[in-house]
């Protein structure tokens, strides 16, 4: 019914493209995913910088953000991003991404601060749910 | 609560951002929360954008963002998309026009769904634009897409609100008609460099002719928000109507209208909530039951409903 | 019996409708007891696809008109009469990665192993017109490709390379004027005359602002660059194929097969429109385009993709544009198998995947072929595995005997079929960009991103719901435990080392004239009538660097910026 109050608090997630790949097939798809799982998605465009990606994330409140990444450089922008989320002092915001990012490289993001690595071939769903849960963790606490 | 009021007033980002998440929720400190700041409200210059997809709108607000940057006013931007009516969720992409503004202190921009509103805004909008007009941001900016019968709601909340067209448009903005006059205060027809930007304007100022002895006629701006064409001249009318509504009694009139609605709209939010939970409660098996039956109907349940939050009802 | 010539319909002929119809019974019998797999079959791309194909597909077709000869109009069966009998297509396998150093030894590596062509990958600052030491290059210097930040990373790179001997081609677009301005005084220096060197740039656009995201200026003065480059090239550099129109990254990008074709050739359209418009005659810059298509899984609708879009062009340049040579109709093209079809789970299995879509791509009459690697859905191919990928080539190539006789599948009815439906399909996506306004004007509107992304969205769909079955990645899963496959790594030293090379080169060149010649471009860029080529090889010639050149042209033109459509 028209104004009735919407109770649940929506997930709220950004979904960045940083650097300068421009292969964004897989962030729309995962976008698309999150939207009609009934989350809110701020989709950055591409050609971010992680000055812009962070900042984002601090004036839209985002519960989480999504880093995709094909162009080999993941590991520079995963740590960048974690590091400077840290400084503002958002630790709490859940960083999660996917894209072309070798197995052996995945332990090290993690490490950093990363809360998943979505690979290649992974259903949305798995996303989802995962992201679903880390969210409720994330509120628990406050 | 306090906390974050005063870190919000210093101009912490987060803080701000955290408050409009507040609101969006409907958390119960809202509503104290918006009495205390209420009254540091009225200094904002409250603009409404909108029009319909693929008007230019992000890219034009962009531009004005950086014409009222360059007079370093702080600039707010509530970019509204639509919720999606089957999964409650959205992508909201309007902000990836204006990112170049991200990084930029002295701007704010904050996307939201409408979340199952009908009118072309979220209900979260109004009471944001309270928060950053308390916070001293000089000028709001409301984006939204719309611009039909239905999409209304943009002139209950901002004070000027600037319709944005393109050509090409043709048959729409016949249909559009009905809508336009009541809603828009400035017009930017954009993307004036494609062909039929003529037979637009003609068309726009052929309709606004029709409706004369008005105290504040809508100018029409051609623009090209890409290369920045037209806009100093469009934010010198959104400055002209923000004077105009300051010391007119059109403009008077108009500030109580968009104040009664506002009560409205509070009164109505209250009691729908109390409708909500009445309802709930009220609703047992043995009610559905008997409405399944035929037994009883809808409108005596509602009537009862509403007989225990407002005395006196069916008495019409 | 002749069903095609002779003017007698089949459906008249008593025999066969009997025998079709007691067939028709047959399968309803089976039917009842089992039943088949699905519902309802179709192609990747969604055409449905019959149960059985029969000869009624061919009737009434005018063969001379619609089928054809190979080397005749409208080339269906290929663009040469002899084909693989006279020369096999170009092996030519795309790589570039870390600094020029490096590349230069990889291509050595190849051309030693047989490939028979040259293609390479720039990494993303290079394609994106920024210097390595731009902060915009910051941790992407040399991994998707080499990283080239002037001349002289460009004469390391083709170090030992012989450029007449050579057929080069380079992916690249925003900046193509810039990096084909290196090639040539690459040439210079090693003797070889302009008319003498042979290639490719990709200089597409239009899929960059779709697809691929890797532009700078907005549409019109991308338009003017590419036709600049048209017309130097068709009286300078005459061996030179100016453009690649690609499809590959369209169909990457989500696309169905029909789609594919239609947005490359709409593509197309939209070119010749600006060439000729420039003042170019088709009959004479149209020898010159190429295209670039995907080999993607649906074998059959593969091959028939690949013919139908060689019949579309060659009506589209005759009929639409009047085109009257016949060098000029052809549609050549260079095909990559699909890599959004690589699994990163049991990566082994790719090498059978890229075997058959190279397959299709040959029997499709291809020009010139990339073959992925197993491992490029985790990293850029280590050597090994771009060593099967260069065999998978030429085992089709020798031991296959496809190549022993053209165009071996035309006349299958599934295939004939297929190839038509495409066509039709194709030509109504074409038909309604042009009630648009054309192709500009269509992605401006988002048309054609917004069918890709809903093509990608229900593909997605359909592999999540099992619908499309990916081997190892929805059925017949494994533990993965690949963990010590040898995977190439860029590390970040390449940027560093290039930041230094880059000063090192600023010290010791004529910092006067690059000067000058960056005022010239810049003053020839404000003007229409200018051929900007001529300027950037002059400015190239003195070492300015690709950065410091795209960064006048980015002054004079603006940045395009993205037209979201989700």
């Amino acid at each position: 019914m028209e104004g009735f109050s919407v109770d649940e608090r929506k997930i709220r997630v950004v979904v960045a493209k940083p650097g300068l790949d421009g292969h964004d097939r897989g962030a729309k798809v995962v976008a698309r995913a999150l939207r009609d799982a009934g989350m809110e998605v701020i989709y950055t465009g591409l050609r971010q910088t992680p000055d812009q990606i962070v900042e984002t994330v601090m004036q839209e409140d985002a519960d989480a953000v999504g880093i995709s990444i094909l162009s080999g450089a993941h590991t520079f922008y995963f740590t960048k991003i974690i590091d400077m989320l840290r400084e503002k002092n958002a630790e709490d915001v859940i960083v999660f991404g996917g894209g072309v990012i070798p197995e052996n490289d995945i332990p090290g993001l993690l490490e950093a601060g990363a809360g998943a690595i979505f690979g290649p071939g992974t259903p949305t769903s798995a996303c989802v749910e995962w992201l679903e849960e880390a969210v409720a963790k994330k509120r628990a606490k406050e | 609560m306090e906390s974050l009021l005063e870190k919000a007033f210093h101009g912490d980002i987060r803080s701000i951002a955290r408050i409009i998440s507040l609101i969006e929720n409907d958390n119960p400190v809202k509503d104290a929360l918006l009495k205390r700041i209420y009254s540091m409200t009225g200094n904002a210059i409250v603009l409404g954008i909108t029009g319909s997809p693929g008007a230019g709108k992000s890219t034009l607000t962009d531009k004005v963002i950086e014409h009222f940057r360059r007079k370093e006013k702080k600039v707010g931007v509530i970019a509204v998309d639509p919720s999606s009516p089957f999964s409650g969720g959205a992508i909201l992409a309007d902000r990836i026009r204006m990112q170049r503004h991200t990084g930029d202190p002295g701007v704010y921009i904050r996307s939201m769904g409408t979340r199952g509103s009908l009118g072309g805004l979220s209900r979260g909008t109004r009471e944001s634009v309270i928060l950053l007009d308390a916070c001293g941001y000089d000028v709001v900016i409301i984006e939204t897409v719309g611009v039909g019968q239905s999409e209304v709601d943009i002139i209950k909340i901002a004070d000027t609100v600037c319709l944005v067209l393109v050509p090409g448009m043709g048959d729409d903005i016949q249909i559009m008609k009905a809508g336009i006059m009541e809603i828009a205060n400035v017009f930017a027809i954009n993307k004036a460099d494609k062909p039929g930007v003529d037979r637009v304007a003609a068309e726009v100022r052929l309709m606004l002719d029709l409706v004369k002895d008005r105290p504040w006629l809508p100018p029409v701006h051609l623009t090209i928000a890409e290369n920045g064409t037209g806009i100093e001249e469009l934010v010198g009318s959104f400055l002209a109507h923000a004077d105009f509504l300051k010391n007119s009694a059109g403009g008077a009139q108009r500030e109580r209208r968009r104040l009664s609605f506002e009560v409205e709209d509070i009164l109505l939010q209250h009691i729908t909530r109390i409708a909500e939970k009445k309802w709930l409660s009220y609703k047992t098996d043995e009610v559905m039951e008997s409405l399944l039956s035929r037994k009883n109907n809808p409108y005596a349940v509602a009537e009862d409903v509403l007989r225990n939050i407002i005395p006196g009802t069916s008495e019409n | 019996m002749n069903f095609i010539f002779k003017e007698e319909r089949l459906s008249m002929n008593k025999d066969y409708a009997e025998a079709k119809a007691r067939f028709e019974a047959g399968v309803m019998k089976t039917l009842q007891k089992n039943k088949e797999r699905k519902e309802a079959f179709t192609t990747g791309g969604g055409i449905p696809l019959e149960r059985l194909y029969g000869p009624e597909v061919l009737e009434g077709t005018d063969f001379t008109k619609e089928i054809g000869f190979p080397g005749e109009y409208p080339f269906t069966r290929g663009v040469q009469s002899t084909m693989y009998r006279g020369r096999f297509w170009t092996m030519r396998q795309y790589a570039g990665f870390a600094s020029a150093e490096e590349s230069n030894e990889r291509y050595r590596y190849l051309l030693a192993s047989g490939t028979t062509g040259l293609s390479v990958a720039f990494d993303l600052p290079t394609q994106i017109g920024y210097d390595s030491d731009d902060p915009m290059a910051q941790g992407e210097c040399g991994k998707v490709g080499v990283a080239i930040d002037s001349l002289q990373d460009m004469e390391i790179l083709f170090n030992q390379i012989p450029l007449d001997k050579v057929s080069t081609s380079m992916t690249i677009n925003a900046p193509a004027s810039v990096l084909l301005a290196m090639y040539i005084c690459v040439g210079e220096k090693q003797g070889v005359p302009m008319d003498a060197l042979s290639g490719t740039i990709q200089n597409d656009i239009l899929k960059e602002y779709i697809a691929r995201g890797t532009y700078i200026f907005p549409p019109k003065p991308s338009m003017r660059l590419i036709t600049d480059i048209f017309e130097f090239c068709s009286q300078n550099v005459p061996k030179w194929n100016t453009i690649s129109i690609s499809g590959y990254h369209i169909r990457e990008a989500g696309s169905t097969a029909a789609q594919e074709v239609a947005f490359t050739l709409a593509d197309g359209i939209a070119y010749v429109e600006a060439a000729r418009t420039k003042g170019l005659d088709p009959n004479v810059f149209g020898e010159r385009l190429s295209f670039f298509f995907n080999a993607h899984n649906d074998f059959l609708e593969e091959v028939a993709k690949f013919r139908a879009a060689r019949r579309m062009w060659a009506k589209i340049m005759k009929e639409r544009f009047g085109v009257t040579n016949p060098k000029a109709q052809m549609l050549r093209f260079h095909t990559q198998t699909g890599g959004s079809t690589l699994t990163a789970q049991q990566p082994e299995n790719n090498i059978v995947r890229v075997t058959m879509q190279a397959l299709a791509a040959v029997l499709g009459g291809t020009q010139s072929l990339h073959t992925n690697s197993m491992d490029e859905a985790l990293a850029l191919p280590s050597e090994k595995s771009v060593g099967i990928a260069l065999r998978t080539q030429q085992i089709i190539a020798h031991e296959s005997g496809v190549t022993n006789t053209v165009d071996p599948l035309a006349g299958s009815y599934a295939v004939e079929s297929l190839t038509n439906e495409i066509e039709e399909k194709a030509f109504e996506y074409i038909h309604q960009i042009d009630e648009m306004g054309g192709m500009l004007t269509a992605i401006e509107k988002g048309y054609v991103q917004k069918h890709i992304q809903d093509s990608a969205y229900e593909f997605q769909r359909a592999v999540e719901s099992k619908d499309a079955v990916v081997v190892g990645v929805n059925k017949f899963q494994v533990e993965e435990k690949n963990k010590d496959m040898k995977l190439l790594t860029v590390d970040a030293s390449v940027g560093e080392r290039q930041i230094k090379k880059l000063h090192e080169l600023k010290e010791s060149r004529d910092n006067l004239a690059v000067s000058n010649a960056l005022e010239s471009i810049r003053s020839a860029a404000s003007d229409d009538s200018q051929n900007l080529m001529p300027v950037i090889i002059d400015a190239v010639r003195a070492y300015a660097t690709e950065g410091e050149i795209c960064g006048v042209l980015r002054g004079v033109f603006g940045e395009y910026t993205e037209n979201i459509v989700l």
